[in-house]
């Protein structure tokens, strides 16, 4: 089918050939399990166990909270040891209430409801199961996939795009999924197709895939709703917006869902997921994850839910020299681990040991106003002159430079040649208006709820003084009548 | 590890640095540079090396009086390309104070006041030029013909060191007005373009052999360099081309309807300041806006705008004041010119969602 | 000369009388500066500042009387809204970047609801006898509560930053 290309963009180095070769390696156990109650967008989930409690592998032990949440469930059978704050996997290190579990080794499943026939459920029901297995979007935004089914199914959504991107470096996660799981991904789209109610799907795979491309095309063959496109290998080609506009040359409304366009976009690894869900039963437990950089070993491993970071290190061989800075995620957008004792969670897809000769200059020089952002940004904003503002804490006129449609790709701050900090001025000045509008929204909750009180009281004082003059008027009938004889 | 301090990503190096882009340009510069040294002799020199050495010992007297340390800033390379920039559109025999004073106007009057690197809203190089040219009219306009370095008949190492010191002994015999000059002269006259642009080749003209500043004379050297510079994505086509255009089409249309006093394009876009107006000042990173759709409208204004003052202006050369001209627009283009935002229209507000039906 | 002076001085009038008559035509009534203030303010009227309520702080600030800094349960964002409007630089460093929301201790609470009735949002939930509760998003930190608990049972905290309130920091300036 024909593209359409993106605008700006960057070429980064790949580095994919250094774990892209080896098949996916299994983690054993490790000796304890920390899985977050917040691993998703929106409300984290409620904690449904008590410690000491046993639990045993896939049993629920967070219950999702309000529209926007997810299930969280026990990675392996063990003992529940501590419901409590523990470091999330975050840049800022703040702690998040995790579930503490001692495997007991048996790796014991709990009961699971394996369906008959998946294409025999209804939409709903597939939403429904989704949000039982706590499938979260697995590429890093980590939405639940549940309530983005619902919404594509409301919207009557017809083409289903299956991201393959993997645009960031060294990450190879997905790639090697879709090498050697392309019939579960395959049955994943299927059952999606089913659920959204017909439609096409469209996989997209960037071009320096070819392994991936030929066994998803394999693994497709005989499904016409499903077409494998190859798409070019640009960074940030892997971004949801940017890739509909690759695909089908229309963009996002600013604000807009996808799904307004009649198009709803899920992660290969979602969609291997929704199989493993749907077709046995089975929720989100463990995911690929790429270790790669200064390792002994960097490879991909399918790891549990809940696994410290260390471990992964470990059973890479440990760092080949101490690294400089240590990332979760991809080199672009991922984020320094506060500690080696942080847990893998849904949306970790890498975890990469960078040496100083990898990282780029920190000693930030001044702004040359070479447009090369400009050129950069896939989004057509001027980060040069947001970050001008943001440095005068301008937040509001960012804004009007267009700083929250900003996806903080990273890739203005990559050409630039005074190595500015671009993509923490705009995450600093997001984080402030967004707190600002949360803020404002409070204040107003706060004026209404102060006039209510107002009128509350007015009604009250002046039901009494009713009250008060009907007694007197009774008080003084009463008097009346006692005098008349 | 060391413990973490919050680095927010990308955590991969772009290869891009300062320094590498000004030594870029400076590359791109030294075809151009070595010709003009080479045909003006031994005078040109020294005063290339004067004006860059004026630069670089007034960028640190700044630096040391703003409180900041005088590397990595003194090393970054933007003041050397002021310098050179400013140095190649001079006269080449100019006398030495000359280079001194030209070196100080552009990097205090013209960089340090405002902040530094960056924050300049006019292009040092071309505010010093027009400083000096306004300040000392003489000096400016004395244009020594070429005298080839080494070539009998030029000057030696001492006597260039004695005309650049001491001034040029007789004047008159070794300079000459430009082309421009003297074409403008003649046209204000009333003598008939043809014959006052007399035997002008413009072959000579692209390779340069004739009078004119430092570095300006061979357009086809400067436009070597100018595709260099795209070629390494230093700059982009936008700027060049537009200002090229813009004084090409003013030009042919006006030699078409009167060719009696007016110039064609190829003689425009030949002499003077023009090539390296386009490829090299006009492109100034700091002092032109920064959407694509921004360069056109600027490159295009500055185009217009020299072709319009050497055609009806006062001034044989318009590159400087045009350029400076277009320097005091560039915070109103990039106000008003910006690239569409993904998801929004031109004028900022959100798509409308129109669902397609597909076939 | 007598050309220039009196052109000038016709100049002078004519522009004096576009002027004069733009002043009686254009006037702008009353002074929306007080109600733009006020709606800055957190309007629970709790009296920190040292005003009767939050309309009487505003018409003080508007004619200069009062700081900015005067609200401590708008806190620094207030502080900084007010300082924007009016024009003004203030130095902030005083005031918390986090702000401070009622608490009850719950083994003082007695239930006697004298804190309920005086929260000016109705932020306190509890019946008598019962332990009182804080609603923490309607919660303004005027300290009203604070006052009336007979237990000492109300406390002012600042509020935990959390991830969900995290914010990346400012990049520090750079070189030169």
């Amino acid at each position: 089918m024909p593209l359409h290309p993106i605008k700006g963009g960057v070429h980064p180095e790949g580095h994919k050939a250094q774990t892209n070769a080896a098949p996916i390696a299994r983690l054993p156990l490790p000796a304890r399990l920390f899985v977050p109650l917040a691993q998703h967008i929106g409300l984290p989930a409620e904690a449904c166990v008590r410690e000491g409690q046993q639990v045993k592998k896939g049993e629920l032990i967070g219950s999702a909270q309000g529209s926007v949440s997810a299930a969280v469930h026990a990675p392996t059978s063990g003992t529940v040891l501590a419901i409590a704050p523990y470091t999330a996997p975050h840049p800022s290190g703040l702690p998040l209430l995790t579930v503490v579990i001692d495997p007991d080794g048996k790796d014991e499943w709990a009961d699971l409801h394996t369906p008959r026939d998946p294409f025999d459920l209804m939409p709903e029901e597939i939403a429904a199961r989704l949000a039982a297995a706590g499938i979260v979007g697995m590429g890093g935004a980590t939405f639940p996939a549940a309530v983005k089914l619902s919404t594509a199914v409301q919207k009557h959504v017809d083409t289903l795009i299956i991201n393959g991107g993997e645009c960031e470096p060294y990450l190879t996660c997905d790639d090697r999924l879709m090498r050697e799981r392309a019939d579960q991904i395959i049955d994943g789209v299927r059952i999606l197709l089913h659920a959204i109610g017909h439609g096409r799907a469209l996989i997209a795979v960037e071009d320096n895939k070819p392994e991936a491309i030929d066994a998803l095309r394999a693994a497709a063959r005989g499904f016409d709703p499903i077409e494998i496109v190859p798409v070019p290998s640009l960074y940030p080609m892997g971004s949801e917006k940017q890739l509909i506009f690759a695909l089908l040359g229309r963009e996002v409304p600013a604000g807009a869902l996808p799904a307004q366009l009649g198009v709803t976009v899920q992660n290969v690894a979602t969609a291997a997921a929704v199989s493993e869900a749907i077709r046995h039963g089975r929720p989100l437990l463990s995911r690929v994850i790429t270790v790669g950089g200064a390792v002994r070993v960097p490879q991909n491993v399918e790891a549990l839910i809940g696994t410290p970071m260390q471990a992964l290190i470990d059973f890479c061989g440990g760092f080949t020299e101490p690294p400089a800075r240590l990332i979760m995620g991809g080199p672009m957008m991922g984020h320094v681990v506060p500690n080696m004792q942080v847990p893998v969670v849904k949306g970790s897809s890498g975890l990469l040991a960078l040496t100083a000769r990898d990282l780029p200059e920190t000693k930030a020089r001044p702004c040359i106003r070479c447009g090369s952002c400009v050129q950069a940004c896939p989004c057509g904003l001027m980060p040069l002159e947001m970050a001008a503002r943001i440095r005068q804490d301008d937040f509001k006129g960012a804004a009007a430079y267009g700083v929250t449609d900003c996806i903080s790709c990273g890739s203005c701050a990559y050409v630039c040649p005074s190595h500015i900090p671009l993509v923490q001025y705009f995450n600093h000045a997001k984080g402030h208006l967004a707190l600002e509008h949360a803020r404002e929204r409070q204040a107003a909750e706060i004026r209404a709820l102060t006039e209510a009180k107002k009128l509350r009281q007015a009604r009250e004082a002046e039901a009494k003084r009713a009250r008060a003059l009907a007694a007197k008027q009774a008080r003084e009938k009463a008097a009346a009548s006692e005098k008349t004889p | 590890m060391t413990a973490p301090h919050l680095v927010s990503g990308p955590h991969l190096a772009g290869g891009r640095t300062l320094h590498g882009i000004m030594l870029q340009v400076c590359l791109a510069l030294l075809p151009a540079t070595l010709f003009g040294v080479g045909l003006f002799g031994w005078p040109a020199l020294n005063l290339l090396l004067i004006t860059v050495a004026s630069a670089l010992a007034f960028e640190a007297l700044a630096l040391r009086l703003a409180g900041k340390p005088l590397f990595p800033d003194l090393g970054d390379g933007s003041a050397l390309v002021t310098a050179l920039l400013l140095a190649l559109s001079l006269p080449p025999w100019a006398p030495w104070w000359i280079g001194v004073l030209g070196g100080g106007f552009a990097i205090v009057l013209g960089k340090q006041i405002f902040g530094g690197l960056g924050q300049n809203p006019f292009n040092p190089a071309m505010l010093a030029r027009v400083v000096l040219l306004i300040a000392f009219p003489v000096e400016l306009t004395q244009w020594a013909t070429p005298h080839p370095l080494f070539a009998a008949g030029s000057p030696g190492f001492l006597e260039g060191l004695q005309i650049t010191f001491m001034g040029v002994p007789n004047v008159d015999a070794v300079s000459g007005a430009t082309l421009l000059g003297h074409v403008k002269t003649e046209l204000g006259r009333g003598v008939e373009l043809s014959a006052a642009l007399g035997h002008y080749d413009a072959t000579q003209a692209l390779l340069g052999m004739k009078g004119g500043s430092l570095g300006e004379t061979s357009a086809l050297l400067i436009l070597l360099g100018g595709l260099y510079l795209l070629a390494r994505r230093i700059i982009t086509w936008h700027i060049p081309v537009a200002m090229l255009a813009a004084i090409a089409l003013p030009a042919t249309v006006m030699h078409w309807i009167d060719p009696l006093h007016h110039a064609g394009a190829l003689y425009h876009l030949l002499t003077g300041g023009v090539m390296l107006g386009a490829f090299f000042i006009a492109t100034d990173y700091v002092t032109s806006p920064s959407s694509p759709a921004g360069q056109v409208i600027y490159g295009a204004a500055c185009g217009l705008l020299v072709w319009i003052i050497r055609s009806f202006g006062g001034f044989p050369e318009g590159v400087a004041f045009a350029v400076l001209l277009m320097n005091g627009a560039t915070p109103l283009i990039d106000h008003w010119v910006r690239p569409r935002i993904y998801g929004r229209d031109r004028k900022g507000q959100p798509l409308t969602v129109a669902r397609e039906k597909r076939s | 000369m007598i050309l220039a002076i009196g052109s000038v001085t016709l100049l002078g009038v004519v522009l004096g009388l576009v002027l004069g008559y733009a002043a009686q035509k254009l006037r702008v009534e009353g002074d929306p500066l007080v109600d733009e203030l006020a709606a800055l303010l957190p309007a629970s009227n709790c009296g920190q500042c040292g005003f009767a309520g939050c309309r009487q702080a505003a018409e003080a600030l508007a004619r200069h009387e009062a700081p900015v800094t005067l609200c401590p349960p708008g806190g620094k964002a207030v502080a900084q809204k007010l300082a924007e409007r009016l024009g003004v630089s203030a130095d902030l460093s005083g005031m918390s970047d986090r702000p401070k929301l009622a608490d009850v201790r719950e083994e003082l609470c007695i239930g006697c609801t004298k804190c309920a009735k005086v929260c000016p949002t109705d932020a306190i939930l509890g019946a008598p006898k019962m332990i009182h509760y804080v609603l923490s998003d309607a919660c303004t930190g005027c300290g009203a509560c604070i006052d009336v608990c007979p237990t000492e049972a109300l406390l002012l905290e600042e509020v935990v930053p959390s991830i969900r309130t995290w914010v990346w920091p400012k990049p520090v300036a750079e070189a030169a």
